[in-house]
């Protein structure tokens, strides 16, 4: 399969609108199940209030966010797919920065040190563009996250030692939350990576605050850890916009890579409740869209 | 808790009859602000030329169409989504909008810290929280965007909406220096050691 990169182009321009304006199924069952388990009065009228949003969005075609976020986009490139890799990265740029114009969304993004904003949502390295590969052979997925600043501003990473053991990690999740208190627009899901070089923890909490909910860790000890976590967490009381209540987190997700016999690093990235996500497949029959 | 219809400009006895636990719906004028705003007028010596006195701002940047001018958009500017970003970036700045520019009522998601309840008890003011990222639902309490100030800075421009039905809003900090956001944290800080003793370890 040989990658058409007008094709490309048109798909990253979709899949930001397609992010912004629909929620993925699994963020909005979360959402009415918390608020069917709601006890406090407030946080019941806020989480309702969540779901209406979610109405009010589709019937009037608007985001459900005004943040466009930091757009994010992943490719996964199949084993037997062709393709032209800085032309792919130039057309993901260019479909994300017409999606911005064309649409009339805001420009989120600036030069971090100028400020100045190009009104195109990009700037230097961002759209944030990731690659890796996937096991299928005549498929490239896209996957498109606009990362809300909100909840990003709320990221950490403590490089813990050995002797810290993994209540450090448990420890440093909690007082995260504690932290990260209403800033976040809780609910939200909280992201943690554990282990990796640093920077690989920090991604890792981010691929964790990403994933669908209802997906779990793959290895048992971080999938443990999870629901450890969830509980936990979900017993401070802070609740749907830091207001009091039940919902604090949908839940609490881990992602792990081994580490160095000397470190022992946890990262925490937090993810709102507009867990926005969108993702297409391109395969020799056509492109198709999803979560 | 009373519900409360406010028409800004208002004056310092309004405000000060809100308590925490009061809803509020906004009517016909709220000024929109943000970061660079914020930065630029406190920071870098601008000024606007709002007249700020009495009225509410909303911690916001929108997603803006620009269009003809028009007296159904005086400004130039169709909204498209229009929601509220987090407070807490902007807590300085709470203190100086209330002395310099007579702002009474800040609209924002998230809440503010004690130097802005200090000022709202001090000043008479009030913070007025809107449910975040429910932006779609917020955007149909906007009829228009009246104005546009600063707009070098855009989309962190000063902005000036005409409202109608802008809520309900949960007074989350009123001017006796209640808070419901510290009323949460300091619980949540008093349930840290249960928390983690569910989770086998020892809290330090």
């Amino acid at each position: 399969m040989k990658v058409d990169l007008a094709d490309v182009e048109e798909v990253a321009k979709e899949l930001y609108r397609r992010a912004l304006k629909r929620l993925p199924p699994d963020v909005e069952r979360g959402i009415e199940t918390l608020a069917a388990a709601e006890t406090h009065p407030g946080a019941r009228r806020v989480l309702a209030t969540l779901v209406e949003n979610i109405r009010v969005a589709q019937a009037t075609d608007n985001l459900l966010c005004q943040d466009t976020g930091i757009p994010i986009y992943r490719v996964r490139i199949g084993r037997r797919v062709e393709v032209d890799g800085p032309g792919l990265a130039a057309a993901i740029r260019r479909g994300c920065a017409r999606s911005t114009r064309e649409y009339a969304f805001r420009s989120s993004i600036v030069h971090p040190i100028t400020r100045a904003n190009e009104q195109t949502s990009c700037g230097p390295r961002v759209p944030v563009i990731e690659f890796d590969f996937t096991e299928r052979e005549e498929e490239l997925e896209i996957e498109m996250i606009p990362k809300g600043s909100g909840s990003e501003n709320n990221s950490w990473l403590k490089m813990a030692v050995p002797a810290d053991g993994v209540e450090a990690i448990k420890t440093f999740v909690v007082d995260c939350v504690l932290e990260a208190g209403p800033k976040t627009c809780p609910p939200t899901i909280v992201g943690v990576g554990v282990g990796g070089t640093a920077d690989l923890c920090v991604h890792l909490a981010k691929v964790a605050a990403t994933r669908a909910l209802g997906t779990r860790c793959e290895d048992p000890e971080g999938a443990r850890l999870e629901e450890d976590l969830t509980r936990a967490v979900n017993r401070l009381g802070i609740g749907p916009q830091g207001l009091g209540g039940d919902a604090t987190a949908f839940a609490v997700h881990v992602e792990l890579a081994a580490t160095h016999i000397t470190m022992n690093p946890v990262a925490v990235n937090m993810q709102c409740h507009s867990a926005r996500r969108a993702r297409a497949v391109l395969r020799p029959g056509g492109v198709e869209y999803g979560f | 808790m009373a519900h409360r219809v406010l028409a800004p400009p208002v004056d310092q006895a309004q405000v000060r009859a809100l308590r925490v636990g009061d809803t509020v719906t906004l009517e016909g004028t709220l000024y929109g602000i943000r970061d660079a705003t914020l930065i630029h007028l406190f920071d870098r010596g601008r000024a606007t030329r709002f007249d700020l006195a009495g009225h509410a701002v909303l911690h916001t940047a929108p997603n803006v169409r620009r269009v003809e001018k028009s007296a159904a958009h005086p400004a130039g500017y169709v909204p498209v989504c229009i929601g509220t970003t987090t407070s807490d970036r902007m807590e300085r700045f709470t203190r100086p909008l209330m002395t310099r520019y007579g702002v009474r009522l800040i609209v924002g998601k998230g809440g503010l810290r004690e130097g802005s309840a200090a000022a709202f008890r001090e000043l008479g003011g009030a913070y007025l929280a809107v449910v975040g990222g429910a932006a779609a639902l917020e955007t149909t309490w906007i009829e228009a965007i009246e104005d546009v100030d600063m707009d070098d800075l855009h989309p962190e421009s000063l902005w000036k909406f005409r409202v109608r039905g802008f809520g309900p809003l949960l007074v989350a900090m009123d001017s006796r220096g209640a808070s419901l956001y510290a009323d949460v944290k300091a619980a949540a800080a008093a349930r840290r050691a249960e928390v983690l003793a569910g989770l086998g370890i020892r809290a330090k």
